[in-house]
Order: structure tokens, then C-alpha cells, then sequence
């Protein structure tokens, strides 16, 4: 058993400590925005924020997430008020397949949290998803409208 | 009075995630007395012939046949059908009709399947008519409404509207008297002049929930009582699955049965897929893995290097004039011997699918691009006749051609089976994924160019040796025994023609297939004769002591298609004067899937080995452009695609197994490394050509011709890596 609080609520979930977190999101509290594409830390699909971090939830056990405040893609916008990133991807078609985006949007929000205006080196060095479909240059188009916004 | 008819299988209750897809149309039949049938919708709207539904708030839903996978044909599709239809865009929808649905319906929706940049293409005419068809029948009905002549009626935006009175009604308003009319037998489509929505970058219809996680992949399928399933399959190619100890694991956590899957493989099925998947890391395995066993990289290498040899038997793809004789009295001969390796489609989301099997029938929940070939693996599996089942499309997390494949499917229904009643979600774990891959075909090719005493080009002998992608997966369209999709690129005509004029011209393929399966993988065999052909112009175009693209241009006088592109990227790019200090470029063209595409880049070289991509300018020629914001990210998601593949990619084999693993051994390009892609589009009209694949053919050999002019050094191998050479 694992008390987790995710998006806010909190989960009482019949999972061991050592599972991943990725898979206590996405099997245990149900919620399947968050994505499973290596799980080995490599491609940054599963990240989530802890503590407004973002972290690949396929590297961290339920046992360290327990006690952190845990946000996953399904819960980045504020009731029906979509988040600014959500908004700009939506604004300027930034996905393919979109499997890899609630990672991307993620770590993009965590982002623009640090940096409000990050340069094109601020993006180089955190954005380090894994996007197969090649969407980089619509997510930094749209990471600098955000910015310049 | 009207009887409500469910032409298939009473449909299950089941919920899939939150969103509302893959739910199937549920299609009923209105058979009134006297008249045509009236086809219903889930919601019992009509259709008004089989692409269009029309609902009284006057939302328009436009089936699809194909499948989206992130290439945005959903969108185009829809386009299509809307610039005929007249339809207001803004109330545009979607949806998927099930292979099942279409057998039943001799299918009315066409061919499902979606590679070969075809979505859009082999689709336009009958998609186009369909919308035609919808319309004048909205009209009709409309002008029958109000007694006048139909050709006193026009719509735009979903309104009709009756010239000479001015009156007007809308689509919602005459869709049930619509769909009772007889369809026209023939429509007469619009002039390209007028179109409207065609060639305008309107967004996506399928955003909003990629942005929010609710939009429903494969792997996110959830039905009622569901279990999960890992799999492990022989790791050697053609190996057998011995045995394995179940005891061992069945007392783990959550586990609830371990299955056999077909000769070679095993599943573990549990409560959640952690625990099926750590069940199955712990389950004692013996494997039968047989004589390829002994296959590695270098040994494939060696059988492939003697194929290169003139000697050895071959197939000619391609040919005029004696290329053989005119090297052997040449002036001046230039040869090279180039080799490309086994890529793997490295879909973001892992091969899944999910399967219910039960005594009324079988029921598959997957991403495929091809719901068709899905519906005939489930059949196979399932022992099954095709009304008893079918298959519920949901998002691909990319495809890339791997998803054409139906070898994941076929598992859950095999597992399935085994379970009945109980709903199975198998999935593979990355690794697993980079083990079954079906994987781009290893290939090298020697080139042999002979020029004249005045550096003219007068032969050139281009001989490709090894893997047939139709000898593996689809035989009967080998011809003769050759493979004629080899010579994509390099081939005489046709939808991937040769864009050079050479006198004395010999292409050949020496097939050798080893047992590693070939697949589909974006691109296909443009990509190795495109790094050959285009890397070797390059080396010939030097060795004539001639600017690598006045070379070329010199040779493409007949083909002004091909050479439009080149010239559109090398003014764009600025070919013509100087790169910025440091800086070099390198230039390619290809044609392929029916479109003209080129490819220049800038880059520079830190100590030999450090590349930094400055610049990429592309340029495209696909007849027509549907949606340009959508072509642009085709164009630089297939520069990604070719250039992670370029540095990163490549699977090799050792003891008849493939060495990488997952993304740390097998990795793939981030943001920092990939410049702006410029997209030049230069729509000429008159045909349809492909666009999610043909220019990834031109991205690795503009890098590399860059990296010559840069260092003076030529690379002939991918991956890079190899060569310890990286991005800066
Ligand atoms: S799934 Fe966690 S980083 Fe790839
Ligand atoms: S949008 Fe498909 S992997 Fe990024």
C-alpha cells in the first residue's frame, strides 16, 4: 500500500514501493496521459512534475514519490482552464503522434516555471525528450511564443 | 416504419479511456418500405453515402478509412471531403469505420492501408467523390424541398441556398431527406483553381487531446476485467521456444497464467503489466535458437561483400546503353563501396495491442496502419469467420511502417484465446521492441562512374547487394524473382524514378536475404540508394573537378521535375556564394513516392569528428499540397527521422540476435541537435505524389556531402557513432 497525491488528490494504491512510479500512474491511479516509451530514464514520455519538478517517473520508485506533490499531464491545467503550454501547442499544432507530448509539455512547463524567457540554450539543455516524429522545431517555435507572450 | 437492423455482432459494452474512440460507427440500416436503405450512425444520424454523416446541428463527421499515426492524413482526408462537400469546417469531425464494418459493406471505404506515403494519394479521387456525391445530394434534396431546379442552387459553408429567391436552409436541415435519395452516378470534381481548403495549413482535428493525455493510444486501452501481458519471443530470429518454468514465477505478485505463444514465443499474464513484465524477466526460459544462431553483423557483412562482385548472379533494375564496356575503355574510373545497416522503426509507443476473446467472437483494440491486415491476423489467430470479429482503430504513438506489420496483434488473439472471456492487453517493453523489430534492410552497394577524356560522366554502374523487403514480407509481387521496390530511387521510371541522364547506365541488385525480417521503414529502399547514389554524384562530381551541383544539373536536362527541386533548395540555401566562415554544405535530390524532393545542409566540423548542424533547407514537389503546415512537419520530422538514424541508428547482430536494446544503445536525436528545417514547397499540379517519406531519402546525404566539403574525408558507413563521430 502507497498513499501518492496526484494532481492534487490523494491515491491509496495496492502497489509495492519499489514499483515505478510511471506504472503506479498509469495502472494503479488509472491515469494514462503519463507515457511509458523506454524505462530507463532515456526518453523523458513519463516525465511528471514532483514538487513542480520534472522528473521520468520510470526512474523513481512509489517509495521516494510518496509525500511529494505529484502532477501529471491530466493535471496541468486548472479546472477547464487549459495551461499556457497546452494552450500554444494547441495554438500551433505542435504534435504528430503525440505520444511523446504530455512528456514534452511537462518538461516544457517545468521550464518556463525556471526560466520564463529561456534562450534557445536554455531549451537545448532541458528539453531532452525523445521525439521520434521530429516535432522540435514547432515545440520551440511555440516555447518562445509562450515567452514572448 | 422503419426496422433497425445491426448488420454485425451484438456490440459489447466497453469503455475506453475517457475519449470516445475506437468505439466503431455501430451502424445500423433503415430499410423503409419502398426506396432505398437509409444508413445510420451510432447517434442515428444519416449518412449520406458512406464518407458523410450529417447530424441536425449540422456537424458533419467525414469518415476515414486511413489510419493517422502522427503524418496528419486525418486531417487532409477530411480536407478533401470538405472542399467537395461545401461544408462549414468548423463543424468537421471524424471518424473511423472498422474493417469489419467495411468487409460487411464490400468495402465501401477502400483499402485501410496507410504506407507508402499513400494516404493521401491513393485515396484523393474516391475521397474527393465522395464529398462531391454528399453534396449534390444535399442540394437535390434542398431543391426538392422547395420545388425548384437543383441547378438553381448552390452551397457554401453547409448552406444551400436558392439563387433566384434567395432562400436558404442547411445541411442539418435536409440530411434525413438527403440520405433517402438515389446517389448520382457520376460527380464531376472541382478545378484545383477553385479549391478552397485544399492547399490552406488549417489545423489539426486531432490536437486538442494530445495535449491534455486524453487522447487514447493503444496502450492506454482499458475494458472491463481486463489483464495485462509481456512477452518474450525467441531473440534469435527463426529460434523456437523450448521450455520454460512456470513454478518458478507463480507464486509472484499479481501473476495470473503463463502462456505459450505460438512456436516461439511466452507470455506472462497479470494484473498489472509491472508485475506480468517482472514476472516474466524471472521465468527460467529455454530457448531453440537454431542455426542463425551463429549469424553476426560481420558474417552478413562478408556474404553481402561477395555479392558486390560481378560475377555473382543479379538482378537489373535499371539499364541502357553497356555501362560495362564503356568502364572498361574509360578514361578516368571512380569507384566506391558504400553500406547501409538495419534500422529499427523505434515507434515512441511499443507494439500493442488488446484482444477479447469469447464464444460470441473476437474483438481486437489497437493502433495499426493497416486495419485491414489487422482484421486477417485476427481471423488467423482467432479461427474465426470475419462477421464474428473485428478490430477498433485507436492512435498510433507512431508508425514509420513498422505498424503495417499485424505480428503483435496476431500474439494478443493467440493469448487471448487462451483466456477466454477475460480481455488481454499485451505490450512490449522497449526491449522487446528493439529484439522483433521488422527491421530497415541491410544493404551495400558499389558504384563504379567512367568518365571521358573531357570529364563528361559516360557510365555508371550502380550494384546493390543484399535484403529484399518483398521477398520477405509480400513474395507474390516479386517479379521473376526481383524485388522491383529495390530500385526505388534508381529505377527507370515511375513513382521513384532516376533523376540522371547517363549514357551508358547498368543498376543491378544481388539478393541475399539473411534472417533478420525486413520491414517497411520510412522511407523504404529510398533511403540507402539515395545516401549511394547521392554521396557517390557527389565523389564524381569532385573527381571531374566540377561543383557538385553544376555536375548534377548537367545530367538532369531530361528530367525538369527532378531538377526543379535541386534548384529550389540551392538558391534558397545560396549555393551560389559563400557559406559563413566555417561553415559547409553538401546537397542531394531523390524521387520518391510519386514526388520530386531535395535536400541541402550547412554544418560545420570541430576536430574532425563534431558535427553541428547549422542549416537545413528542403524543397518538396508533390503535384499537389493539401495541407502546407502539415507538409512542413513531414519535411523536417523526416529530417529527424534520417539524420537520428544517420548519427544514431543502426541495429547489429550478434549470435543471430540484435545488440541493441533500447534507447541508450539505440538513440535518437533531441532537440539540441536539430536545426531549423526551411520547407520550400513547389507544387507543379497535375499529379498526386507521397510526403510523410520521401525526403528523409535526402537528409543523410546532404550531411554527408557537407562533412566532405567540410573535411575533405569521405563516410561511407552508418552509423556514425561507429566512427566516433557526434554531434557538437
Ligand atoms: S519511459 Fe521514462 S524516460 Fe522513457
Ligand atoms: S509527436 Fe510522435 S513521438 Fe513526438
Amino acid at each position: 500500500m502507497a498513499n501518492l497525491t496526484i494532481n492534487g488528490k490523494t491515491f491509496t494504491l495496492d502497489v509495492e514501493p519499489d514499483t515505478p512510479l510511471l506504472w503506479a500512474i498509469r495502472e494503479n491511479a488509472g491515469l494514462t496521459g503519463t507515457k511509458y516509451g523506454c524505462g530507463i530514464a532515456q526518453c523523458g514520455a513519463c516525465t511528471v512534475h514532483l514538487d513542480g519538478v520534472a522528473m521520468r517517473s520510470c526512474g523513481i520508485s512509489v517509495g521516494e514519490a510518496e509525500g511529494k506533490k505529484i502532477t501529471t499531464i491530466e493535471g496541468l491545467a486548472s479546472g477547464n482552464t487549459l495551461h499556457r503550454v497546452q494552450e500554444a501547442w494547441i495554438a500551433q499544432d505542435v504534435p504528430q503522434c503525440g505520444y511523446c507530448q504530455s512528456g514534452m509539455i511537462m518538461a516544457v512547463a517545468a521550464l518556463l516555471n525556471e526560466k520564463p524567457k529561456p534562450t534557445d540554450a536554455d531549451i537545448d539543455e532541458a528539453i531532452t525528450n525523445i521525439c521520434r516524429c521530429g516535432t522540435f522545431q514547432q515545440v520551440r517555435e511555440a516555447i518562445h511564443t509562450i515567452a514572448s507572450a | 416504419m422503419n426496422k433497425h437492423i445491426s448488420p454485425r455482432l451484438n456490440r459489447r459494452a466497453f469503455v475506453i479511456g475517457t475519449a470516445a474512440v475506437g468505439a466503431g460507427l455501430a451502424i445500423g440500416l433503415d430499410l423503409p418500405l419502398g426506396g432505398p436503405a437509409v444508413v445510420r450512425a451510432a447517434d442515428g444520424s444519416p449518412e449520406i453515402g458512406a464518407w458523410v454523416v450529417v447530424r441536425p446541428d449540422d456537424t458533419v463527421v467525414i469518415r476515414i478509412a486511413r489510419s493517422e499515426m502522427g503524418q496528419g492524413s486525418l486531417t487532409g482526408l477530411a480536407q478533401l471531403v470538405a472542399e467537395e462537400l461545401e461544408c462549414d469546417w468548423t463543424k468537421v469531425t471524424t471518424e473511423y469505420p472498422t474493417p469489419g464494418q467495411s468487409v460487411a459493406r464490400k468495402r465501401v471505404w477502400g483499402d485501410f492501408s496507410t504506407g507508402g506515403s499513400r494516404g493521401i494519394r491513393s485515396s484523393q479521387d474516391y475521397v474527393r467523390k465522395g464529398g462531391a456525391t454528399a453534396r449534390v445530394m444535399l442540394i437535390q434534396a434542398a431543391a426538392d424541398a422547395w420545388k425548384v431546379p437543383a441547378s438553381e442552387c448552390r452551397a457554401e459553408n453547409s448552406v444551400i441556398t436558392h439563387t433566384p429567391s434567395g432562400r436558404t436552409t442547411t445541411y442539418g436541415k435536409v440530411a434525413e431527406a438527403a440520405a433517402k435519395l438515389t446517389p448520382p452516378a457520376d460527380v464531376k470534381l472541382k478545378d484545383p483553381k477553385d479549391w478552397k481548403l485544399i492547399g490552406k495549413g488549417v489545423n489539426r482535428l486531432d490536437t486538442a487531446d494530445k495535449t491534455t493525455g486524453a487522447m487514447v493510444y493503444g496502450i492506454d486501452v482499458k475494458l472491463p476485467g481486463m489483464l495485462n501481458a509481456a512477452i518474450k519471443d525467441c531473440p534469435v530470429f527463426g529460434g523456437k521456444l523450448k521450455s520454460f518454468d512456470e513454478a518458478k514465477i507463480a507464486d509472484m505478485k499479481g501473476v495470473k497464467k503463463v502462456v505459450k505463444v505460438g512456436d516461439t514465443a511466452v507470455a506472462v499474464v497479470a494484473d498489472t503489466w509491472w508485475h506480468a513484465k517482472t514476472a516474466l524477466e524471472s521465468l527460467p526460459i529455454v530457448w531453440d535458437e537454431g542455426d542463425n544462431a551463429k549469424v553476426s553483423s560481420e558474417s552478413i557483412a562478408k556474404w553481402l561483400a561477395e555479392g558486390l562482385d560481378n560475377s555473382q548472379p543479379a538482378y537489373v533494375g535499371n539499364k541502357n546503353g553497356d555501362a560495362k564496356a564503356a568502364i572498361a575503355g574509360a578514361a578516368k574510373k571512380v569507384e566506391a563501396v558504400y553500406s547501409y545497416p538495419y534500422q529499427n522503426h523505434a515507434t515512441m509507443e511499443p507494439m500493442n495491442a488488446t484482444a477479447l476473446y469469447t464464444a460470441d467472437g473476437c474483438e481486437v483494440w489497437c493502433g495499426t496502419q493497416n486495419g485491414e491486415a489487422a482484421f486477417a491476423a485476427v481471423l488467423e489467430a482467432s479461427g474465426l469467420p470475419a462477421e464474428k470479429c473485428d478490430v477498433h482503430k485507436v492512435m498510433l504513438g507512431g508508425g514509420f511502417g513498422r505498424r503495417g506489420q499485424t505480428d503483435y496483434v496476431r500474439q494478443a488473439v493467440m493469448i487471448a484465446k487462451q483466456m477466454p472471456g477475460t480481455p488481454i492487453k499485451l505490450l512490449w517493453s522497449r526491449e522487446e521492441d528493439m529484439a522483433h523489430g521488422r527491421y530497415h534492410p541491410i544493404t551495400q552497394c558499389k558504384m563504379t562512374g567512367a568518365f571521358d577524356a573531357n570529364n563528361n560522366l559516360i557510365a555508371l554502374h550502380y550494384r546493390l547487394s543484399g535484403q529484399s523487403i518483398l521477398f520477405s514480407l509480400r513474395p507474390e509481387a516479386l517479379q521473376n524473382g526481383m524485388d522491383p521496390a529495390a530500385f526505388q530511387g534508381v529505377a527507370q521510371s515511375g513513382e521513384a524514378a532516376f533523376g540522371y541522364s547517363v549514357p551508358n547506365l547498368l543498376v543491378e541488385h544481388a539478393m541475399r536475404n539473411p534472417h533478420v525480417p525486413p520491414g517497411f521503414w520510412r522511407g523504404v529502399n529510398v533511403n540507402h540508394n539515395a545516401i549511394y547514389m547521392e554521396c557517390f554524384m557527389d565523389e564524381l562530381a569532385h573527381a571531374a573537378g566540377q561543383d557538385p551541383l553544376e555536375f548534377r544539373r548537367k545530367l538532369m536536362g531530361n528530367h525538369p521535375k527532378h531538377l526543379a527541386v535541386l534548384n529550389a533548395v540551392a538558391e534558397k540555401i545560396g549555393w551560389t556564394s559563400p557559406a559563413p566562415q566555417g561553415v559547409y554544405r553538401g546537397i542531394a535530390q531523390v524521387m520518391g513516392y510519386g514526388s520530386y524532393v531535395a535536400g541541402a545542409a550547412e554544418i560545420s566540423v570541430t576536430d574532425g569528428i563534431k558535427i553541428k548542424v547549422h542549416r537545413i533547407v528542403a524543397s518538396t514537389d508533390p503535384g499537389y499540397v493539401v495541407n502546407p503546415a502539415q507538409v512542413e512537419r513531414q519535411v523536417a520530422g523526416s529530417f529527424v527521422y534520417g539524420l537520428s538514424a544517420l548519427f544514431y541508428g543502426g541495429c547489429t547482430v550478434k549470435d543471430g540476435k540484435i545488440e541493441q536494446t533500447n534507447f541508450d544503445t539505440y538513440n535518437s536525436m533531441r532537440i539540441n541537435e536539430m536545426p531549423k528545417v526551411e520547407t520550400v514547397m513547389v507544387p507543379s499540379g497535375g499529379f498526386w505524389g507521397g510526403v510523410g517519406e520521401p525526403t528523409i531519402g535526402v537528409a543523410a546525404p546532404a550531411v554527408l556531402n557537407a562533412y566532405f566539403a567540410a573535411t575533405g574525408k569521405r563516410i561511407r558507413q552508418v552509423p556514425l557513432r561507429d566512427q566516433n563521430i557526434t554531434f557538437a
